[in-house]
Order: C-alpha cells, then structure tokens, then sequence
C-alpha cells in the first residue's frame, strides 16, 4: 500500500514517482534498446510493425477512447498518411519534414471530416467514418497519375541527415523513437487541460456545455488530432511495408484498430499500446498454435479474423475495462498483497440519470 | 435596474406549456428560492437561464445584459454556474480533474504548448491547481481529492457537483435541489456553505429546493411556481402561510 504524499503541485504531477516506477520503465528501456540483437531477425520486423501500429492504436485511442467518438475509418487516414509521406519523399523533401507534413496534412483532412461527422455520433458516426474509409480507398485506387493504382508506388528509404535509416535495426529505432514522441505528447497533453475537457465532452455533454466547453469544436479537435497522429503512423507504416498499394489499408485495418483501443481499454493511453501489441501479436501465435490444432480447424480460411471477434467478444463480456483494467488489478493485488478485497474493482452503486439535457 | 430580472417568460414543448409569463427579479447577494410542487417548472427555469432551452417568448437579463442571446457554452463566461437536479458529474474522472473542468473557461494555453509543457502552460495548471485546493477546503471535501467521482457517496457527489459549479468563479450561483438525498446533517452543513458561498464569496444564488427548513433557514425570499406561472413571492414565512401555496402543496 502506498499513500501519495505531495508537497507541490509539481509532485502530483510527476510521471514516475517511485523508485519501482523508475526500476520497472528502466528495464522496459533496457529490454527494448538491446531487443535488435537478440531477437530473431523476423522479430525484430515485427516488433518494429508493432511500435507503428502502437503510433497508430494512440491515434484511434484519442477520439474513441477519450472523447468517446468510435471511428471504423482510421485505415483511411493511415492511407492519407502512407500516400502523403511517399509523394512528399519523392518529390525530394527532406524525411523529417515530409513526416510532419504528412501529420499534419492528414490532420487536416480529419478536420474536414470531423466537421460534418461530429454531428452524428454512435452507430452512425462509425457509418459515416467507414464510408469515408471506403471513398478514400477507391480514390486511391483509381487516381493512377498520383497514387499508382493498384501497382502502388516504391516508397524512397528513409534518410535522416544523409544517414539511411532503412535497414532493419535503424529503423527499428526510428519507429520506436516516434512512439515514444508521439506518446509524451499525448501523455502531456491528455493529462492537462484539453485531455479533461475530452473526458469532459465524453461523461456528460450538458455539465460539459454550463462549465463552457465548447463540445463542437473539442469533438473536432479531438478527430484531428488522432487523424493526425494516425497519419504519422501511416508514414512509418510506408516505409514498413516499402511499397504502398490500396490493399494494405482495407476496412480490415480499421477494424484491427478499433479493436486494439477496446480490448486495451478505453480511456488509457497504455491501454492503447498494451491493444496494439496484443492484436499485432495475434496472427503470430496463431500460425506459431495451427501445428497443434486438427487440420480441419487450422486450414480454415478466416481463422484469423475469426480469433480477432472471439477475442474482443470475450473481452467485453468479462473484462470490459480491457488489458489496462486487468493490469491495474494485478498491480494493486501485489501492492496490497495479502490484504485485496475482492471487490475493490466492483462499481459502486451508479445513479439514474433520467433527464439527459440535449 | 435590477440584478437578475426574468421578464414575461414563455417556455413550450410541443402542446405542453412548461412556463407561462414568468416574472421575477433576483438583487444581487440575496438567497433566492423557487419552491413549487413536481412539474411546476424550477428546472425549466434554470434551463432557460443557462440556455439549454429557447424560450418561446420574453427574456432574462444579468446586469441588463441579455442571457437569451448568448450561445449556450457561454454562459459559463457570462458569470452563471449551475448544478442538476440528476447529478452531472464527469463519472470517470476523479474529483479535482471534476473541479479543474470547472475551471476550463480560463486559459491554460494552447494544445501544442500543453502538449510540449511549456512553462506558460505549467504555471496555468498551478495556478488553476491552486484555485481549486481553495474551494476543495471551503467545501471540505479534501479526503476525497483524488478517488474516482463514480464511487463516491451519494452525499458526497453532490457538494462535488456544488463545488464544480464554484471552480468557473461565478457571480451568480443556480442550484437545483441541493439538499434532495442529503441526510439531516448533510443538509445542515449545506446551509453553513450556501451562507458561506454568499457571505464570504459574495455570489447571489437561486435555488430550487423541496425542504422548507432548509429554505426557512438560508433564503431572503421564496418564490413559489405552479404551472409555469407565479403563485406567491416574498419572505419564507409569507410563502409558507400564503393560502395558494397550502392549497398547491395539498393538492386542493
Ligand atoms: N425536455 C423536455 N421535454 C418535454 N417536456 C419537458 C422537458 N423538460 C421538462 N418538461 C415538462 O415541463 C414541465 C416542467 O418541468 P420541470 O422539470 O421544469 O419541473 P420541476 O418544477 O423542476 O419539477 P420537479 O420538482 O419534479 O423537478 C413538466 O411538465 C415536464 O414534464
Ligand atoms: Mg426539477
């Protein structure tokens, strides 16, 4: 058990208060600096996938898991992202800039989407986000003088001060050093004023309104944001893949991404990244298990997203705060060991809120 | 001129007449009341005020400026803080992120610098920080400082909400049945914080509650709706003796 004993303001808000705190992310630093030389070369790729698909997970975990808005259209904007960067690449901008552009282009476009898609929210948001998700993979798909059609565009290596970054343990670090920006921003900026006011918009939209939040213009800033950072995780995951075609940013991307923020747990941004790893980790352990399964079940085609359905099912009927709610739960099991009470997790009673002012 | 002066309102719902020409005027640092039977209207007139519902017809004025013509997530700005009959809260944030919400009409710089931390955005936070510990001791609920707004008690929850509404630094205070689930202490040490919230910060406050001790005990001036309209205005003695409102209440 511990007790928070601040002396300033500054001390609530410190990140890594305990001596544990600093042991634990240490070694987590550690393990992730030395990972290139140890793990199997194939790993290594996949790590690095992961790490952008992390990047992109925090995008989604921003607007649905924050503000409350469900997105089915993300793969979209990894697309922007993706096509953006690769243009801008060619066309001889600098890498660090072209990233940026590429952010903040994508971010753009989210604004424009947010504007008329903030006005419907729930199921039919999530319809207007994966119709949009489909115009841009047709557009992508037809307008062949930019994008390459379907034969896709190569996509220039990564060049960072002369230095090429495109081999496997530079890029590596390079993803992972994105993700690491990416999340410091985010971990700033959703702790402080705009990430309350997300919360804020996302609890209760009339207390939000009467304390002056203005709910329209933080539900569209909440979209560009997380578009924006999508972007930036589309333009690693070009150079991931190396060469950038339509198929790699189907409706099924979207869908592994909502995933990703639901069973990670929404609301948290270590949730996002504990969803990431564990959906990208996902076809690796089913082809590493179909030895073991009957052929029948392991030749099927579709086990995959089939595992994927099963997964979240699962997880939204036994553990709906996801991984971050079980993560919490062992934390606070070991730090109160022997002393856990069952029910420290159990929602206390909630109130009727019978009138909604709307 | 006076303070706050609700001028022949008029408030619809399809056929239903909620509030039929309403006048009252509210002087600055009073206690004001509004007690009436279910569905007279209170809440729809809290309502009106903090712009959740347009009028049908007449006007409020704050210091002769028009409220009926501010948009809706200006009212804070405009110096009006309320509370809901059905406690809003924000349920997953804990009790200071509730009260720094309270807080957010004021700037705490941009999303980028608040993203970077940069100093400006830090000394806001402190700063609002601050602000927020002062209301935390005056409302006495410093024990419940960071737990979750979702599982407190109920009691609890409400002077969260009273003190969320205190944050946006109002000058003048709408509570909507403050003391309905309060036990009797409870509802004793909200009679000490509404003299408090008008004495020591010099907020005038309107409320709308249902306990008559309570309002026997911390009002200036009692006005009583039935059906949308105006039945009896004066002190709380008058009100209570007045012979329409026994009628009302008893349903005669
Ligand atoms: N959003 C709404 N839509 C339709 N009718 C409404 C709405 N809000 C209130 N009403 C109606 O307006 C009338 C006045 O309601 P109001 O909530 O103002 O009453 P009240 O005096 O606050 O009652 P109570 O003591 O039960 O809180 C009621 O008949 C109610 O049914
Ligand atoms: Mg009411």
């Amino acid at each position: 058990m511990r007790f928070p004993y601040n002396t300033s303001y500054r001390d609530a808000q410190k990140l890594l208060r305990y001596r544990a705190d600093w042991l634990a992310y240490g070694l987590l630093a550690a393990v992730l600096i030395a990972a290139p030389w140890i793990l199997p070369r194939y790993y290594v790729g996949e790590a690095t996938y992961i790490f952008i698909m992390c990047v992109a997970s925090l995008g989604l975990m921003v607007v649905t898991g924050f503000t409350g808005q469900i997105s089915f259209g993300h793969a979209a904007f990894v697309a922007i992202g993706a096509y953006t960067h690769t243009l801008l690449l060619t066309a001889g901008v600098p890498f660090i800039v072209s990233i940026i552009l590429a952010g903040v282009f994508t971010g753009l476009i989210g604004l424009l989407v947010g504007l008329p898609a903030i006005r419907v929210s729930g199921l039919h948001l999530a319809m207007v986000t994966m119709a949009f998700a489909i115009i841009v993979e047709q557009i992508v798909g037809r307008w062949k003088s930019v994008t390459g059609g379907f034969t896709g565009i190569p996509v220039p290596p990564p060049r960072i001060f002369g230095f090429d970054l495109g081999a496997q343990k530079p890029f590596y670090f390079l993803c992972l050093a994105v993700l690491l920006a990416v999340l410091a921003a985010l971990v700033n900026l959703l702790r402080g004023h705009a990430g309350r006011a997300f919360v804020g918009v996302r609890d209760s939209e009339a207390a939000a309104l009467s304390l002056g939040i203005w709910i329209a213009g933080y539900k569209v800033l909440a979209f560009s944001i997380s578009a924006g950072i999508t972007g930036i995780a589309g333009a690693l995951f070009a150079h991931h893949v190396q060469f950038v075609t339509p198929e790699g940013f189907s409706l099924l991307l979207s869908l592994e991404l909502v995933i990703m923020v639901m069973i990670g747990g929404l609301g948290s941004l270590r949730g996002a990244v504990f969803g990431a790893v564990f959906i990208s980790l996902l076809p690796t352990a089913i082809s590493a298990m179909k030895p073991f399964l009957p052929d029948r079940v392991a030749g099927q085609f579709g086990l995959e997203t089939f595992v994927f359905g099963l997964v979240l099912a699962l997880f939204i009927l036994f553990e709906p705060m996801g991984l971050n709610g079980r993560w919490l739960k062992l934390k606070s099991l070991f730090s109160a060991f022997p002393l856990y009470r069952k029910d420290t997790f159990r929602r206390g009673k909630t109130y009727m809120k019978s009138e909604r002012y709307r | 001129m006076s303070y706050l002066a609700v001028e022949h309102l008029g408030l619809q719902f399809g056929g239903l007449t909620a509030i039929r020409g309403l006048s009252f005027t509210v002087e600055q640092g009073e206690v004001f009341a509004i007690i009436g039977p279910n569905g007279a209207g209170k809440t729809s007139v809290f309502n009106v005020i903090t712009r959740v519902f347009e009028p049908s017809a007449g006007r409020v004025t704050l210091r002769d400026r028009e409220i009926t013509a501010i948009p809706r997530h200006r009212i804070a700005e405009a110096g009006i803080a309320r509370t809901f009959q059905n406690i809003e809260l924000f349920e997953s944030a804990t009790v200071i992120d509730n009260l720094l919400l309270g807080r957010h009409r004021f700037s705490h710089g941009n999303p980028l610098a608040q993203a970077l931390r940069l100093p400006s955005a830090c000394r806001a936070e402190d700063h609002s920080r601050g602000k927020v510990e002062e209301i935390i001791d005056l409302l006495d609920i410093s024990p419940y400082r960071n737990s979750p707004v979702a599982g407190l008690p109920y009691g609890v929850r409400k002077v969260v909400e009273i003190a969320r509404a205190l944050a946006t630094e109002p000058e003048l205070l709408l509570l909507d049945e403050p003391a309905s689930g309060l036990n009797p202490e409870e509802t004793r040490d909200l009679a000490f914080w509404i003299d408090d919230i008008k004495n020591d910060l010099g907020i005038t406050i309107v409320m709308v509650e249902h306990d008559m001790s309570l309002v026997a005990e911390v009002a200036d001036r009692v006005l009583c709706m039935n059906m949308g309209g105006v039945l009896a205005l004066g002190s709380p003695e008058e009100v209570r003796a007045h012979p329409d409102v026994v009628a009302a209440y008893l349903g005669v």
